[in-house]
């Protein structure tokens, strides 16, 4: 054996000083205890700080674009939908320029249908950490969608921008555009964690994904305003929680109509228990994840 | 000031195994689920969950901080699982275990690295995993990429990296941040050599400045240089735990006992092809005597393998180890000279032609690991052993027991004249 070294003395006067280590107590847990437990969650805050840094600098590596493609994409799409689909639309715009209206849709939906996506992707992505060292696993789902907001506030400036440029001043309502974002994110933690944890389980999910948010897509007035639907259909389609995001979204950005409370609240409220049911299921399964990743 | 760094209580570890648990598709699991609910409504198969198989049972131990632990153990007998407990990556099913500092560890399993990004952003990451500040890993930065023998890849994104260059960073990573328990699983073989004994020595150094160090190996030699405390584990239960030298030893005895059963019947084995082919006997013939497992020193002698189905591209490596556990040489048969033969008529078998054996007098093991298409397919260790006699290395008298080494070179001396 080679001769061991001793270590230096500002070293060992540095652990002196430090506090007396944490002990942690490792026995099987039962019900909520992880994702729900703030202490933890705390606990880990430089983590998470740095998983969002990582999935940052990752998308802006990996994609030739970089950071064009934030504004390259709902640009793209709006073109392509006025050119497509504003005929279909009609008047239920509420008397907005096609254009606008559709990126006032575009802009949430994208990024909420790729953090959801990615989510869904992320245990198994991350299956050399996730093996390997100990950390809430929610981080990973939380990592892509609070680095998707990067995304999502690129989105946010050219709408604001072109809506300026047609000469519209938001009104007050624009106050509640961060309590919608926030909707937005949590609502693609949940359903998003739901899926990733799913998805360590059952490797044939991740198909299932692409096709279930493209049918979420037709189903949500992005291409269309809710008023093609008439009452009390239109309000019973707020059980999809992007109904609400989508029509507060215009009504904070575009000053279009009000909609009603009861879309709002049922949007809401559907958005609010995908979020706990996500997080819940996430949480019941995650101490399991090493075992079958 | 001895305190407690890890005790552990009763652990017990089950994992499910088979078709309606993780890894399936969720397809199987519908289909699965109906079939048993089918089956239930009908009255048959009650409601019979998945095969568990218990991979820890009642592991109870108690280590001190600053301690150095070897884990011993066959194949399958628990050592990885019960790191992975420790390192809070799996969850006990029973039983508890309490940890006391801050944990670096090197498993089997992942490398805790993301394969987009570079060496450099994963060091920081794995910091920040480990709860470190920047600035303190900052500090430590420059250690562990010289330690890793990086140079120009530490901007490189880890998926470029070979497996080696993997298993250095990452145990540079997890013996630099100044660990207070270190756990490092068997990875490290993947290495060259000379990392091998960098990281050992290192390992010590981490463990004579105070830290716990828990060590997973099937080399007995580094086991018994670098711990003072061995625990042996068998079908997932401590069956051995004290000073190195006695949970090795008995670690040699239950091997020694293993040996004579039937190779076939045997679970502690490597290698992913058994359902393919594998091991069923092996076996060392004195070349003049005709006799298995007996051999006079000195004398030509060849190591039969045989095995149950014959793959394309078949190749064996021998270790032959001295009766302490440590390796005395590696017979690779893809390390190929001219002189080696591929032969039809050997049908589920391969012969390692040894000239004379150079061993002195004692008691010897073969371990075997059987590769084709550069896969492990089967691997046994203590798959034989065998007995040298006294004899005569190219007509010159072998030392007897007790002499420094157990090799004996063919040589010749030149002396003054008498
Ligand atoms: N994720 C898993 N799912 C099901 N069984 C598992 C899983 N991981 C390990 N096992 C089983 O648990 C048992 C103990 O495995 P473990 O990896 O701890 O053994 P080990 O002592 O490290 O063996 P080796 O020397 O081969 O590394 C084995 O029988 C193994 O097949
Ligand atoms: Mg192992």
């Amino acid at each position: 054996m080679p001769p061991t070294e001793t270590i230096p003395p500002d070293q060992a006067a540095e652990r002196a000083l430090a506090p007396p280590p944490r002990t942690i107590r490792l026995e099987p847990t039962h019900g909520f205890s992880r994702v729900l437990s703030p202490s933890e969650l705390w606990r880990y805050r430089d983590l998470a700080l740095q998983l969002v840094v990582r999935d940052i600098t990752l998308r802006y590596r990996q994609t030739a674009l970089g950071a064009a493609w934030a504004i390259l994409q709902p640009v793209a799409f709006m073109a392509i939908f006025s050119i497509f689909f504003a005929r279909i639309a009609g008047d239920s715009t509420e008397g907005v320029p096609y254009a606008l209206f559709a990126l006032a849709g575009i802009v949430p939906w994208i990024y909420f249908s790729n953090a959801l996506l990615q989510a869904a992707e992320s245990l198994v992505i991350n299956t050399q950490l996730v093996a390997k060292i100990y950390f809430p696993r929610i981080f990973m789902p939380l990592g892509v969608v609070g680095a998707g907001g990067i995304d999502f506030l690129v989105g946010l400036v050219i709408l604001l921008a072109i809506v300026l440029i047609y000469g519209i001043v938001p009104s007050a309502a624009i106050l509640i555009l961060p309590v919608v974002i926030l909707v937005t994110m949590m609502l693609a933690l949940g359903a998003g964690a739901a899926l990733a944890a799913i998805n360590v389980r059952y490797r044939d999910v991740r198909y299932a994904v692409p096709f279930t948010i493209q049918a979420w897509f037709f189903i949500t007035p992005i291409v269309y305003g809710s008023s093609v639907l008439s009452e009390p259909w239109r309000t019973i389609a707020a059980i999809n929680p992007m109904v609400g995001v989508v029509e507060a979204f215009r009504w904070a950005v575009l000053d279009t109509p009000h909609p009603s409370w009861a879309i709002l609240g049922i949007s809401f409220g559907s958005a609010m228990v995908i979020v706990f049911a996500g997080l819940a299921y996430f949480d019941r399964v995650e101490r399991s994840f090493a075992d079958v990743i | 000031m001895p305190n407690v760094a890890i005790e552990t209580h009763e652990i017990s570890k089950s994992y499910k195994l088979g078709l309606a648990y993780g890894y399936g598709t969720l397809r199987d699991s519908l289909v699965g689920g109906l079939k048993r609910t089918g089956k239930r409504m009908v009255g048959r198969g009650g409601r019979k969950q998945h095969d568990s198989l218990w991979a820890l049972r009642g592991v109870t131990f108690e280590i001190e901080s600053g301690e150095t632990v070897g884990l011993i153990g066959h194949n399958g007998a628990g050592k990885s699982t019960i790191l992975k407990v420790l390192s809070r990556i799996i969850e006990p099913t029973e039983g508890w275990a309490e940890v006391t500092g801050r944990v670096g560890s090197l498993l089997e399993v992942g490398t805790g690295f993301h394969p987009e990004l570079t060496g450099r952003e994963n060091i920081f990451l794995n910091g920040a995993i480990l709860g470190m500040r920047r600035a303190e890993i900052r500090a430590r930065f420059d250690e562990i990429v010289e330690f890793a023998d990086m140079g120009r890849f530490l901007d490189t994104p880890v998926k470029r990296y070979s497996s080696g260059m993997s298993v250095r960073l990452a145990f540079a990573v997890a013996a630099h941040l100044e660990p207070e328990i270190l756990l490092v699983d068997e990875v490290l073989a993947v290495g060259d050599a000379a990392f091998q004994r960098k990281s050992l020595a290192k390992m010590s150094e981490v463990a004579s400045a105070g830290s716990t160090v828990i060590f997973v190996s099937h080399n007995l030699a580094t086991i018994q240089a670098l711990c003072q405390r061995g625990i042996m584990l068998e079908r997932g239960q401590v069956v051995a735990d004290g000073p190195v030298g006695e949970s090795v030893n008995h670690y040699l005895r239950v091997l020694e006992r293993s040996a004579s059963d039937d190779l076939l019947e045997r679970i502690d084995r490597d290698g992913r092809g058994q359902e393919v082919t594998r091991i069923s006997r092996v076996a060392l013939y004195d070349d003049e005597s005709g006799l298995a497992d007996v051999v006079v020193g000195g004398r030509p002698a060849r190591i039969v393998v045989e095995f149950t189905e014959q793959l394309p591209m078949m190749e064996c490596e021998l270790t032959i180890l001295n009766s302490l556990g440590h390796p005395i040489t590696t017979l690779d048969s893809s390390l190929s000279s001219p002189a080696d033969r591929r032969q039809p008529e050997l049908s589920n078998q391969i012969e390692c032609m040894l000239g004379g054996l150079p061993l002195v007098p004692g008691r010897y093991r073969i371990d075997v690991v059987l590769r084709a298409r550069q896969e492990v397919q089967d691997g046994l260790q203590a798959a034989a052993y065998f007995d040298v006699e006294p004899g005569l290395v190219d007509g010159r008298p072998m030392p007897e027991t007790g002499g420094d080494g157990d090799v004996v070179l063919p040589h010749l001396w030149r002396l003054p004249p008498f």
